[in-house]
């Protein structure tokens, strides 16, 4: 983990145990506003929204004993923001067994921010199939929308300005579970 | 990321390895119903083509249209190249179009490197004369991980007409930085002298075909390019066939796990028969289908950025 520099002030919003507390609720969300996840799909946007997919489905099924697909969506090539930066290396697209069509899509991300990730998202969707439904699982929504777009479950809401990052670690991807609010708050 | 795909030698180990793994996602969107993404719209690729090709034109045309780019294709057969216009005036023709990246095939050598000092896009080199083809190196190297499962290690010949061969320079080239070990095999009459050193550090060079399969991982045909011939470089086409064509028995010396390519046209009964072409070995027909992976991956990895 790279330390944050001196002159910015950091705060553990979530820790491990708290990350963990928050993902069993966000599963048990799923599991009441879903009637028991039947014919649901996870579908995780890479990176940190895969290993968080398959959380919530180990979680699910801890719960519930059902087992609810869990699949990744990489939305690289469905970006706005490509001619804004380098080139992106892509990640991984592969859809559960079953696939998507007339199934409950939860999408799965680590944090909502201006919502384009998410609009990018529904358009890669629209080109594997025709799901019966798209819903939306973020374990941080930081707020600053620039899309009418709104998450159906929230880990938790973080009121940031502009000038913060908020940064979420995961032990699958970063070696420990937190989520970090860095940046200047003057 | 690089500006142009000139040459195999442009690319180092990770930004190779970067394209291959490209391409295998762009590979698995190739199954999908929907095969179209939005990812270059609004961007024009010209597929500027001064010499015949089915599979390489076709396969960038391809390419281009998956990722939305608009495409305009260009041979020199019935343009203002018949008329006598150089290759500089229409490059800046192609300039006041907006063109954003060009895919050249031309049979000077070095065509492409001129035409990078004269355009702002990208210029992406389709084979010029019998100097290089990237990305025919690139779909190789591609289908050989995806057989044999790496490029590492594994020992490559690479048989026929080297002399006049840009597949043959892009491949050693290419494979010889993912740190395959390559034999160009040939009659001496065409294979160029110290091609091997001049290429890279660890080629090998025999003229005995026999010899060397028993060891190999790959073995690529090269095509017996007949039109660039104006000497007699061996005695008869039986005669070559005999000595370096690809038959049946041969093919039964190479290791159990060993692939056979040919970056086509093929001439069947010349440097291939067609038991071979056509045996579950061979991965001709796979080629053709990873060429439209490989340049799908190259044109988003020149265009898709921040230009």
């Amino acid at each position: 983990m790279a330390q944050p520099r001196a002159d910015t002030t950091t705060k553990i919003i979530l820790s491990a145990s708290d990350l963990h507390r928050v993902v069993d609720r966000v599963a048990h969300q799923i599991l009441e506003k879903t009637s028991g996840a039947t014919a649901t799909v996870l579908l995780g946007i890479p990176t940190r929204g895969v290993p968080l997919a398959q959380r919530l489905a180990a979680r699910i099924h801890a719960f519930e004993g059902i087992d609810v697909p869990v699949g990744s969506l990489d939305i690289t090539l469905y970006r706005d923001d490509l001619r804004l930066h380098a080139t992106r290396a892509l990640g991984k697209t592969e859809l559960p067994g079953g696939g998507i069509d007339g199934r409950r899509v939860i999408l799965v991300d680590d944090v909502l921010f201006s919502g384009r990730t998410v609009r990018a998202a529904l358009d890669a969707l629209n080109d594997v199939g025709r799901p019966s439904s798209v819903q939306l699982a973020v374990l941080v929504d930081r707020g600053h929308r620039q899309l009418p777009i709104r998450a159906d479950y929230v880990g938790k809401n973080i009121p940031t300005s502009l000038s913060e990052s908020v940064r979420v670690s995961l032990s699958e991807t970063d070696g420990l579970d937190e989520v970090r609010l860095t940046g200047s708050d003057k | 990321m690089i500006k142009h795909l000139r040459s195999a030698a442009d690319l180092d180990a990770a930004t190779a390895t970067l394209i291959l793994d490209t391409a295998g996602e762009m590979a698995a969107l190739a199954g999908r119903e929907v095969k179209k993404l939005p990812t270059l719209r609004g961007r024009t690729v010209v597929n500027l083509f001064y010499e015949d090709s089915t599979r390489t034109r076709i396969s960038f045309e391809a390419a281009a249209k998956r990722l939305s780019a608009d495409v305009i294709n260009f041979s020199a057969k019935g343009s203002s190249v018949s008329k006598g216009e150089s290759l500089k005036d229409t490059a800046l023709t192609l300039q006041a179009m907006g063109a954003d990246a060009v895919v050249i095939r031309h049979p000077a050598s070095g065509a492409p490197h001129r035409l990078a000092q004269w355009v702002d896009g990208s210029v992406v080199n389709a084979g010029d004369g019998t100097h290089e083809h990237p990305t025919q190196a690139l779909l190789d190297a591609y289908t050989m991980r995806s057989r044999l499962g790496r490029i590492d290690g594994l020992k490559v010949a690479i048989v026929g007409d080297v002399l006049h061969s840009r597949v043959a320079r892009s491949n050693v080239l290419l494979l010889t930085t993912l740190g395959a070990e390559v034999t160009l095999v040939g009659p001496p009459t065409l294979i160029p002298v110290d091609i091997a050193a001049a290429l890279s550090k660890t080629t090998k060079v025999s003229y005995d075909l026999d010899s060397v399969l028993p060891e190999m991982d790959v073995v690529m045909m090269l095509r017996v390019q007949t039109e660039r011939m104006q000497d007699s470089y061996f005695p008869s086409a039986r005669e070559y066939s005999r000595r370096y064509g690809l038959d049946g028995p041969r093919m039964r010396r190479l290791p159990e796990h060993a692939i056979v390519m040919h970056p086509g046209p093929m001439n069947r009964g010349m440097e291939i028969t067609p038991e071979v072409a056509d045996s579950s070995r061979s991965t001709i027909v796979e080629q053709v289908a990873n060429g439209v992976s490989a340049r799908m991956a190259v044109l988003y990895l020149l265009l898709g950025g921040k230009a």
